[in-house]
């Protein structure tokens, strides 16, 4: 019972740090946090990267290092970057696709399977976060960011951004 | 998997030192049309593109160090250029725009069959990064395939650039997916999960399609023997770019 309360600590802990690249949505939310172990000397986190080279990595490692060893429930933390599981675009929550889309970025469609080299027609239409359109285009598949492509609504003509699907 | 002895160990180090250096050196040369692409969403698409490759070439220096105890920046910045183990194909300059798409389809498509294999990798942590990259690397095959089409339908001068780019890097494409030294332990220990010559012969048939179809030329030829160990001026040159700042001030942190 004590465990348990100790890991739901964390765990709210970890929904207060949010995205640096994204900050309307928490590192919960957007699934990069993988097993979480919380022992007696030490709390263990698994942190996922969503795209390998994601320059935002040593920042949510070190904010998530500070907000839990501020939390103080075990004297050493650890975060390490893991690719078990590997993240993918489904991992965002509900709650995290919703915050993505009233901040103006489309959430990405289901993610692809990697069955084969051939399997190319990774993209698919997004919907557009202003107005709810799937007449849009995709601009380009790869945006200010690496997680990120930039799209354009034909309807209400704005420019918008997507979650990449991973 | 059990411990590994010391040999299969070193092996598996090379193998990944391969890799890593593939995709840093890649990284390096493309990240050079941000900001003179052809058009707009060319520097953002080569520069995000780029990020991922030196971003691969990073998790996969960090997994070597984890295995030998080298720092991984030191791995990244601090080798002399002759001790770098990239292929062939990654020694020629980023030229004009014809010749990065060439050389990036045919990177792409090799290092694609290749992480297919690595994928399969009975060491773990190689094989998730190895997953991991792949769904990444779709990306960038429907990038560079794209743009294959385009310039092999434009005509003129543009596919005879084109064309004159795969003429020129077919040999040394058929190097990316060269037999690693001391093969046979990587793949009696599982490492490998097939010889690099059946890996080679994947990709061969997979874009035999696609360059049969545009009327391009397929690789063939013998690569250059022990290419992955010496490399030419125009890596020097960009060896001398890529490590400027980290020699600017040895063991700065940033």
């Amino acid at each position: 019972m004590v465990t348990a309360s100790v890991e739901q600590r964390v765990w709210d802990a970890l929904r207060e740090i949010a995205d640096p690249e994204i900050p309307a949505i928490s590192v919960v939310d957007l699934g990069v946090i993988g097993a979480v172990d919380v022992g007696a000397d030490r709390v263990h986190v698994d942190l996922l990267p969503t795209f390998v080279g994601c320059p935002a990595i040593g920042v949510m490692q070190r904010q998530i290092t500070e907000r839990l060893t501020e939390l103080g429930v075990a004297p050493r933390v650890e975060v390490e970057v893991s690719f078990d599981p590997p993240w993918t675009s489904d991992r965002i929550s509900p709650a995290g696709r919703e915050r993505l889309r009233a901040s103006g970025f489309a959430p990405p469609a289901a993610a692809p399977s990697v069955s084969g080299l051939d399997e190319l027609a990774v993209l698919s239409v997004a919907t557009c976060p202003y107005c709810g359109s799937r007449n849009t285009t995709l601009d380009n598949a790869f945006g200010p960011t690496l997680c990120r492509s930039i799209h354009h609504c034909e309807q209400c003509r704005q420019p918008f951004e997507q979650f990449k699907s991973l | 998997m059990t411990e590994l002895d010391p040999a299969t160990r070193d092996a598996l180090a090379a193998l990944i030192l391969t890799v890593a250096d593939d995709e840093l050196v890649i990284g390096y040369w493309d990240s050079e049309w941000t900001g003179i692409a052809p058009m707009l969403e060319e520097d953002v698409a080569m520069s995000s593109v780029s990020q991922d490759e030196i971003g691969h070439a990073a998790a996969l220096y960090a997994m070597l160090g984890e295995l030998t105890g080298r720092d991984p920046d030191e791995l990244a910045y601090a080798r002399e250029p002759d001790a770098f183990r990239h292929a062939p194909l990654l020694d020629h300059p980023r030229t004009d725009w014809a010749f990065t798409i060439g050389r990036r389809y045919l990177y792409e498509t090799a290092d694609a069959a290749r992480l297919q294999a690595l994928a399969g990798s009975s060491y773990e942590p190689l094989a998730q990064l190895a997953a991991k990259m792949r769904r990444e690397e779709r990306y960038h095959l429907m990038h560079v395939d794209a743009w294959l089409r385009r310039l092999a339908a434009a005509g003129g001068e543009v596919r005879e650039r084109l064309v004159a780019a795969l003429e020129r890097l077919g040999t040394d494409a058929l190097g990316v997916l060269d037999a690693p030294d001391d093969e046979a332990l990587l793949l009696s220990a599982g490492i490998l999960p097939e010889p690099m010559a059946s890996v080679r012969a994947r990709w061969l048939e997979r874009i035999g399609g696609p360059l049969g179809e545009l009327d391009l030329p397929v690789p063939s030829g013998g690569p250059r023997p022990g290419g992955r160990r010496s490399h030419g001026p125009d890596f020097a040159w960009l060896h001398g770019e890529m490590t400027m700042v980290s020699r600017s001030e040895v063991g700065a942190t940033w």
